[in-house]
């Protein structure tokens, strides 16, 4: 191994050489090209006015592209995250010792009006029983557009606890549906269709249970009905969610 | 580098347009629909203000490099792709590396490819000028715009909630908890100014209250005693 290089020196000497000669050459050639008089005498011509743009287009998706290769993993690691933090909070740690994000169902929602065709269902097990369950879902007739949700629920059809993720409502007005402006939302844990009748899950004003705010009333009863939906889609499911391991 | 540079005569012109004279939002009256959309707090306007200046620099250093390659003809279609191509890089690295402030200004940062001062400044100065002067322009417009989005929401949030670069320890850190302030305890709220029209209505008292400012240095300037030369001349 020690000799090689020894023996190669004048070869790779000449490779060396012919490299270097090539770029200064190519550099130097470069430069005339990119003379602004040079330039100047191209510019109006279509054939350079199409180059140009092609090549400016070539750059950013070449750009684009290395930059998406080179961050798509990591950015996928920080949305597990989120999610992640997001069960967290409306499953109670002590309930599961699984890892919720690797242990879920897809099943299909289309019927049940929550924004998607299929909803990841996530399952808190604990020593390998079906302790509650969490998805995600969408108010998809928020007053200011959709209204995304996830939501925790027991094995009895209880509600563990529901959080707003993201929502476009009025600032001031219908953003107290979210937990750090207001405790509005945690009025539904220990709610259940069970020990609530049909009319009164709604929003007080349509003489159901829960509060509306002044100034606000369709966020708030569209995040009820959304809810109702969710747990409906919960009972539809029930056996088959909690049926396999217990 | 020779930083002496920064106050010759040519630097200092561009740094007082970009701050004051020629300013984004109160002389030019450009970038409207970010600066509505998100001043209804400081911590937002600051946010938005920041972003938009890094792109501006960025942009303009690519603009200028590149100003002897582009026609004239085309010129438009290119500094869009440019600037499109550094938001969404801007994008996609925040959202990997620094995903916290992602989430604050994730909604804001796809609204700097509408915002018509980057255009305007690549158009208008980064194309005719060298990279340096031009990354400088863009420096200070990105300032200006940043201040005047920083004020603007600052009045807004005082206005429509009583308090002061609310979430500001999201955007910058823990150790900048220090800058929320609740200035009027117990405020029930004027919604009004926390949308857009109120947003329209300050930037109104905002534009007048320069052009007022404006008007009295110049009929200082038309009058010069002596004590105000050398007051303009030390300030200038």
């Amino acid at each position: 191994m020690n000799s090689e290089p020894v023996k190669s020196t004048p070869k790779v000497n000449q490779y060396v050489e012919y490299v270097l000669r090539t770029v200064s050459d190519l550099r130097q050639k470069l430069a005339v090209w990119l003379e602004p008089g040079n330039l100047e005498q191209l510019r109006p011509l279509l054939q350079y006015q199409a180059g140009v743009l092609g090549g400016f287009a070539l750059l950013a998706a070449i750009l684009l592209g290395v930059a998406d290769l080179a961050t798509r993993g990591v950015i996928e690691l920080r949305l597990q995250e989120d999610l992640q933090a997001n069960l967290e909070q409306v499953v109670p740690a002590e309930l599961y010792d699984n890892n919720l994000l690797k242990d879920s169902v897809l099943l299909p929602s289309a019927d049940a009006n929550l924004g998607a065709e299929q909803t990841e269902v996530y399952l808190a097990k604990k020593a390998g029983l079906v302790n509650a369950v969490c998805f995600k879902f969408v108010a998809p007739d928020g007053y200011a557009g959709p209204i995304s949700l996830v939501m925790g629920i027991d094995s009895k059809g209880e509600i563990l606890g529901v959080r707003v993720i993201a929502h476009v409502e009025t600032p001031g007005l219908g953003d107290k549906i979210e937990v750090t402006k207001s405790k509005w939302v945690l009025s539904f844990n220990g709610k259940s269709l069970n020990n609530l009748t049909v009319e009164q899950w709604a929003v007080k004003k349509d003489g159901g249970v829960f509060d509306q705010f002044s100034g606000a009333t369709i966020t708030p009863r569209k995040v009820v009905q959304a809810i109702k939906r969710g747990l409906e889609f919960y009972k539809v499911h029930q056996a088959e969610l909690l049926g396999p391991s217990q | 580098m020779n930083l002496s540079i920064l106050f010759s005569e040519q630097y200092r012109k561009i740094a007082r347009d970009g701050l004051w004279d020629n300013n984004v939002v109160l002389t030019q009256n450009l970038a409207l629909c970010p600066l509505l959309a998100v001043t209804g707090t400081a911590t937002n306007g600051l946010g938005m203000g920041l972003a938009t200046m890094v792109v501006m620099v960025a942009s303009n250093a690519a603009v200028s490099v590149s100003r002897h390659l582009i026609p004239s003809e085309i010129r438009i279609p290119i500094f869009v792709l440019l600037i499109a191509a550094l938001v969404t890089l801007v994008d996609i690295f925040l959202n990997a590396w620094m995903h916290e402030l992602h989430k604050v200004l994730g909604l804001f940062i796809p609204l700097i490819v509408t915002n018509c001062v980057i255009l305007g400044r690549a158009e208008a100065f980064a194309s005719k000028q060298p990279v340096m002067p031009s990354m400088w322009d863009g420096l200070m417009m990105g300032v200006g715009f940043t201040a005047a989005m920083v004020v603007l929401g600052a009045m807004r949030e005082i206005s429509s909630a009583g308090t002061l670069f609310a979430n500001a320890s999201v955007l910058l850190g823990e150790s900048f908890r220090f800058l929320e302030t609740t200035l009027i305890p117990e405020y029930k709220g004027f919604l009004l100014m926390a949308l857009p029209p109120g947003g329209f209505i300050m930037l109104g008292f905002m534009v007048a209250l320069k052009r007022l400012l404006d008007r009295k240095a110049a009929a200082k300037i038309t009058e010069p005693t002596i004590i105000d030369t050398i007051v303009l001349e030390e300030g200038a």
